[in-house]
């Protein structure tokens, strides 16, 4: 038992590692190519040739963070085929479908356009190149939409059917998987925090630039297009995480119980804006939950419903199987411990599927098909011990979910100064040092906020590989823990050497060009 | 026939206009060689070192058909873990 714990913890590290490391590219492109498509377009309108200097800087740095980050996710679905077979052949083609579009539709769109972005300003016509920044950034968008569905539907499992013959899900609508839900709100909602990292950062260089004295005029453009996208993006993500929120709170309410350090529900639950978690709290104690609390009255009530009366199961309410159904209506469904049982029966019949199978006993067959399907939806549960297993690390995801919301917060805040300032008081922003350094701060900020929203989603759904089906220790391969941390130490090296590379790269080509004058560009 | 030869020269035109996109836009780079090679090397360890050396894909290469694969996979999920 202990070697497999090793082996699923080193395996989970190893894919968070990639994960959160493929995720430091990728909202930047998301961002910086609807910016950059923007500066674009106004060229076009106005071939002005600042509007064109302006658009080639921050295209060369979109350029630098895609050609680094480019390929990083691909070590995910290697991962998947070596440290995560059970899992891989189970989900079947309901993973596969979408990451397969998503492989086809990212080559064809992205490799095509890129190129007709960084070498054709010479070749096409301006109509054609700037349809071709804006089809990149399209691709990339389209790509991230994909990824996201497959994501989401290991967080709420739907439009598929258990065959126990092969072994595998099979789906059964694929509009289902496509527009569920989960994948809808996971969608926007990271898509658009992208918007907002990649304004962040624009505004952040371009108060580099402020603060150096050089190229200002091109840094207060920049600073004007990033703040709306960045406004924009941030109101956008607000909005949808508040959909995102009463979606977890129907299909993975232990994930919101989890968010919130929240062990026993109440009508009109508040909701904690700052507070430290007792670290000795777990679900078969009665120790309070909170070393310190200040909370919102009703808050979280109408955060999952919309009624700042509502109940709101805790930990151990969805533990005893109270529950809020679609409709909003509190139930009492089966408890986990219940789940247990019934998930144990599932894997009992697939034990006398496989016993008649080799029997060629067609007839017993199909009366284990039917015990299975009777009892699939608990058939993760049966690999747990005990109801606590399926909690997750409450304390890491009550902080993660704090620091995203609480940067979230300061960045509605941060681009309405920013607004503001550029529009209205346009010499304190390119004048006040201090008001520059934060701006500069931010950069990393946004960043702790994206890969924050990443760890509260994902630790939050934990222990599973595809929610109430396959704990992470049935998804993981037969496989010796060594080599799994051997991988992993070698991605921490590749990584961070990308990393340096490009934050070196970008350094050095953002210090080259803030010494000569942007504004005077040509094609 | 000369309508066929013309189409057949708009083609060969367009052949030769993506192929002068790319062969241009490569000799003219200037930052984009240092990120080129980067890629490069990238990929050779993703695909190459890491692909064939560390990530053999499990059920692939240890079982020859999908049904060995769902066996196996079935032996797995069968018992408690």
């Amino acid at each position: 038992m202990n070697d497999l714990m090793s082996l699923v913890d080193w395996s989970r590290a190893q894919f968070a590692l990639t994960a959160i490391y493929h995720w430091l590219f990728v909202p930047l492109t998301l961002g910086l190519a609807v910016i950059v498509g923007i500066m674009e377009t106004i060229y076009y309108k106005t071939r002005d040739a600042k509007w064109l200097g302006t658009t080639k800087f921050w295209m060369t740095l979109f350029g630098i963070n895609f050609a680094i980050g480019v390929a990083t996710g691909i070590i995910l679905e290697f991962e998947f085929g070596t440290n995560w077979s059970n899992y891989s052949w189970f989900v079947g083609d309901i993973f596969g479908a979408p990451l397969a579009v998503e492989g086809i539709i990212a080559f064809f769109m992205e490799s095509t356009f890129i190129a007709v972005m960084f070498f054709g300003w010479k070749k096409v016509g301006p109509g054609f190149h700037l349809a071709s920044t804006w089809l990149t950034g399209l691709g990339a968008t389209i790509s991230a939409f994909w990824i996201l569905v497959a994501n989401s539907w290991m967080q709420y499992p739907v439009g598929m059917k258990f065959d126990p013959e092969q072994m595998r899900n099979v789906m059964e609508s694929f509009s289902a998987v496509a527009l569920s839900p989960v994948a809808l709100n996971k969608f926007f909602h990271t898509v658009l925090s992208g918007w907002t990292l990649g304004a962040v950062f624009v505004i952040g260089v371009s108060a580099w630039f402020l603060l150096k004295k050089r190229n200002n005029e091109m840094a207060i453009r920049s600073i004007k297009i990033a703040s709306w996208v960045g406004l924009a993006g941030i109101v956008l993500t607000i909005f949808t995480g508040d959909g995102s929120a009463k979606v977890v709170s129907r299909v993975q309410p232990m994930k919101l119980a989890a968010m919130e350090g929240l062990y026993h529900g109440q009508c009109g639950q508040s909701i904690t804006a700052f507070g430290i978690l007792n670290p000795n709290k777990c679900c078969t104690n009665n120790e309070n939950e909170y070393l310190l609390n200040i909370s919102m009255p009703k808050g979280l009530s109408f955060l999952a419903t919309g009624d700042p009366n509502a109940f709101v199961p805790g930990i151990n309410d969805l533990i005893d199987g109270i529950e809020i159904t679609q409709n909003g209506d509190t139930v009492h469904n089966v408890s986990y411990a219940d789940r247990i049982a019934l998930g144990k029966q599932a894997h009992e019949a697939l034990k006398a599927f496989d016993t008649a199978k080799k029997k060629g006993d067609k007839a017993a067959m199909d009366i284990a098909r039917a015990a299975i399907e009777k009892n699939f939806q608990y058939f993760g549960y049966g690999y747990l011990d005990s109801p606590s297993e399926a909690v997750p690390n409450v304390p890491m995801t009550f902080y993660a979910f704090r620091v995203m919301v609480t940067l979230g917060g300061y960045f509605l805040l941060f681009f309405v100064v920013v607004l503001f300032l550029v529009y209205k008081k346009k010499s304190i922003l390119a004048d006040n040092k201090w008001l520059q350094w934060i701006a500069i701060l931010s950069i990393p900020a946004v960043w702790i906020c994206s890969e924050a929203g990443w760890i509260t989603a994902e630790l939050g759904r934990q222990p599973w590989a595809i929610e109430g089906l396959m704990p992470n220790k049935a998804a993981i391969s037969d496989i010796p823990s060594s080599s799994v941390v051997l991988t992993f130490f070698i991605f921490a090296v590749i990584f961070t050497a990308l990393l340096i590379a490009e934050l070196s790269i970008m350094f050095k080509q953002i210090s080259k060009r803030s010494k000569e004058n942007i504004d005077n560009a040509k094609i | 026939m000369e309508k066929a030869i013309e189409n057949k020269d708009k083609r060969m035109n367009l052949f030769r206009r993506i192929v002068d996109l790319y062969v241009d836009g490569f000799r003219n780079m200037t930052i984009g060689k240092t990120l080129w090679i980067l890629i490069l090397i990238k990929l050779f360890i993703i695909f190459v070192v890491l692909k064939v050396l560390f990530f053999p894909n499990f059920l692939k290469s240890n079982f020859n058909n999908d049904a060995d694969r769902a066996q196996h996979v079935r032996n797995e999920l069968m018992h408690d873990k």
